[in-house]
């Protein structure tokens, strides 16, 4: 029994459990402890990023030199569409809502989600929801061609498979609105005594923003996707999108990207919450400008609702309306600013410790601020009709996906990995994870954004020779960068059975609740209801904390 | 029932379950707005062709709409009522108020499937069967009312199985004085669903 204390949540329940591996699994599958559920969503959200993974080294193969060389146009046509609905939908928002699962209730003090069954009920729509995407293969004529975007007529005219798209992605958005439902009622009503709003650590903030972007974006989604569905299914009755019909397809479009464009901030405001933890505890300093930290994020989410038709910039939309989401947009630059800012006033003059959270935190920042950049040059509408649907886009969202997201996963996961599971990875192989993946980030995706300039169109299945040396570099990039990710999957693993035990102040310097408790944490959290200790959040120099005197570098 | 996840310390003031329903209905109200944007783009662009409601359904369509209407906010009145006897502890009065509601519910649905089967079978008969011709303004119009009024009818039909649900529990003696908010967060979803309609009904007949 003492073992399986120290082995806090992932301990077995019963006996029965204790004594079978059938019965464990059950007790896991069935669990509506949010720490559980929220384990099984990274597991989930990991599997499908390997799947996802795959689809984009098969389009990096093709790609490798010019011609066709080793799979059928058809084919290759449904390929980016897969990769990112898979790396969107299945990938980055589940794990994302998997940590917050895992760290949220805890950062608050409560001992689990408001709903633990509609919790649970909202994970396992997923893998429903991938089943039904990925068996687009094995239908007749196969996935959908039309990229992830499902634009009309395309989206109309495609065969059955288009239909188990939609499906999927309506059970998704469904997922998702049911966990932001979760989290409000959670953060809102169940946050412990002294745990005010503007206590709360900024993950938890994070966490409250994306779910009302969740919460006011998606039914649009689902909107939209209904009435796809409906002039597919009645095409006789059913006109939305048909101009023949009286219908519009540049409605579709207005509604998609209603949806898609917040989708890019529920894909990186949890990030942006997950860094303001790691670079504090790592840098033995408050977060700098709390309050701005909090109301950056409130503002990037309400910017991010006007400036959807930046990408319609090529539909012949009026270009008064043009210019207008064209400034707006630029905008958003502003407080993602501040918060590049903020992040570096709170590493300067700290006592920095680079492991391997760090790492991945700083290297965001700085490749982060790239694809933030190449953001503000697409915005501008005549380089943007320049640049429309070429390879400059490609590695614009690159940049924000896989040097954004995908670098705060990894720091997340290594953040929290000794509180989840009570072990220390492997603090070399981390090391080693990072700076391979840094390097082959900008090797596979830097190099687009010349490719773009000089005009090679992305989605195409073959191109002008003169882009093949370009596409060669970036394929190789991309096969280092996915084969490495196995390395810190292995590591993972490894660090089960061979790891070192973590303390519960696995890192030493975590000040919000998760670092008071064992690691990993017990059933229900905490053994009583936790009392905060209100942190002063303002840099007043008599009553808040200070801000260390710096050496001038003259000196 | 199964156990109820307690506020923490620092709270709204409210169980979990309300917040849970507000923030349910902060997404629905997206998804309608989703589909009421759509039908206001499709209407209100130059030459879209679009006939005026009030010819095209007859007088008769619209005021027996009107009446429909009427019954759905009555519906709504009774479930007031619902709140206030379960609160005060007349459980038996508030099972009748509850089923008058249901019941309005019910009125509602059958006469939007009257009107439906009207509306398909004499006025666009194109929906049915390629060969007819389609109306002479913006089929849209026809795409458009079914979609919103479809998609609102199938909110009351779900609404009228919450209400049957929570008609058992008061007869089952599982909802009395203790946990009336639980009929309360029902309430909301169906002043919701009355007031989404008041909207629908609106855009699509009135103006
Ligand atoms: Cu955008």
């Amino acid at each position: 029994m003492s073992q399986s204390d120290a082995m806090g949540f992932l301990s077995p329940l019963t006996e029965k459990a204790e004594n079978s591996w059938f019965w464990y699994i059950k007790e896991w599958v069935c669990s509506t402890d949010a720490k559980r559920i929220g384990l099984m969503y990274i597991i989930f959200g990991i599997l499908m990023g390997v799947i996802g993974g795959v689809l984009s080294i098969l389009i990096r193969i093709e790609l490798f030199s010019a011609g066709a060389d080793i799979m059928s146009e058809t084919f290759y046509a449904t390929l980016p569409g897969m990769h990112a609905t898979l790396m969107i939908f299945f990938f980055v928002i589940p794990i994302f809502t998997g940590v917050g699962n895992f760290v949220v209730p805890i950062q608050i003090g409560a001992p689990d989600m408001a709903f633990p069954r509609l919790n649970l009920a909202g994970f396992w729509i997923l893998p429903a929801a991938a089943a039904m995407a990925l068996s687009a293969y094995l239908v007749p004529k196969g996935a959908p061609g039309f990229g992830w975007t499902g634009y009309p007529p395309l989206s109309v005219q495609a065969s059955l498979g288009a239909d188990l798209w939609i499906a999927a992605i309506i059970l998704v958005g469904t997922s998702s609105t049911m966990a932001a439902v979760n989290f409000l009622s959670t953060v809102f009503n169940m946050r412990c005594k002294n745990m005010t709003l503007f206590q709360m650590p900024l993950f938890t903030w994070s966490l409250v923003v994306t779910s009302f972007l969740i919460l006011a974006s998606t039914p649009v989604l689902t909107s939209a996707m209904m009435m796809l569905e409906l002039q597919r299914t009645f095409p006789a009755a059913f006109h939305f999108f048909d101009p023949q019909g009286g219908g519009d397809p540049i409605l579709y479009q207005h509604l998609f990207w209603f949806y898609s464009h917040p989708a890019v901030y529920i894909m990186i405001l949890p990030g942006f919450g997950l860094i303001s933890e790691v670079i504090p505890t790592f840098s033995r300093k408050p977060i700098f400008g709390y309050a701005v930290m909090a109301w950056s994020m409130i503002a990037i989410a309400v910017l991010g609702f006007v400036v959807w038709a930046h990408h319609m910039f090529t539909t012949g939309i009026a270009l008064r309306v043009r210019m207008a989401f064209m400034l707006l947009t630029m905008l958003i630059a502003v407080p993602t600013g501040i918060k590049i800012f903020s992040w570096l006033a709170t590493m300067w003059g700290g006592s920095l410790s680079f492991k391997t959270p760090m790492l991945f935190a700083v290297g965001f920042i700085a490749m982060f601020t790239i694809g933030g950049l190449s953001g503000v040059v697409l915005a501008s509408v005549p380089v943007d009709i320049q640049l429309h649907d070429t390879y400059y886009v490609v590695a614009h969202i690159h940049y924000v996906l896989v040097a954004g997201s995908v670098m705060t996963i990894w720091a997340g996961i290594y953040y929290w990995w000794p509180k989840m599971t009570g072990r220390f990875y492997h603090e070399g192989l981390g090391k080693f994870h990072f700076w391979v993946t840094t390097i082959f980030i900008n090797v596979t995706f830097f190099i687009q954004h010349y490719l773009g300039m000089q005009g090679m169109p992305r989605r195409y299945f073959d191109y002008d020779p003169q882009f093949e040396w370009a596409n060669a570099i970036s394929s190789l990039g991309s096969f280092a960068l996915f084969s490495v990710q196995f390395v810190a999957l292995g590591n993972l693993v490894w660090s089960l059975y061979a790891g070192r035990q973590a303390e519960a102040n696995a890192w030493e310097d975590g000040e919000t609740l998760e670092w008071d408790i064992s690691s990993p944490p017990p059933h229900h959290n905490f053994p009583e209801p936790p009392v905060w200790e209100p942190v002063d959040r303002s840099h007043d120099e008599e009553e808040g904390h200070e801000l260390q005197p710096q050496p001038s570098p003259a000196e | 029932m199964a156990a109820q996840v307690e506020a923490g310390a620092e709270n709204l003031g409210v169980e979990n379950g309300k917040i849970g329903m507000w923030t349910f209905l902060v997404m629905d109200a997206m998804t309608f707005a989703g589909f009421l944007a759509g039908y206001a783009r499709l209407r209100w662009s130059p030459g879209s062709g679009w006939p005026m409601p009030y010819e095209t359904f007859g007088v008769i369509g619209i005021q027996l709409t009107a009446f429909n209407t009427f019954v759905l906010i009555c519906s709504s009145v009774s479930m007031v009522h619902v709140l206030a006897e379960t609160m005060k502890g007349n459980l038996k009065r508030a099972e009748n108020w509850m089923l008058a509601t249901i019941f309005g519910g019910l009125f509602f649905l059958g006469v939007q499937g009257y009107e439906w089967t009207h509306l398909i079978m004499d006025k666009w008969p194109h929906m049915l069967s390629a060969g007819a011709a389609p109306p002479a303004y913006n089929s849209n119009f026809a795409s458009t009312f079914l979609n919103l009024t479809g998609f609102h009818g199938a909110h009351v039909a779900v609404g009228v199985m919450y209400n049957v649900i929570m008609y058992l529990g008061l007869r089952r003696g599982k909802i009395d004085q203790d946990n009336a908010s639980l009929i309360e967060i029902a309430g909301l979803y169906w002043h919701f669903v009355d007031l989404i309609w008041i909207l629908v009904f609106t855009f699509v007949y009135l103006i």
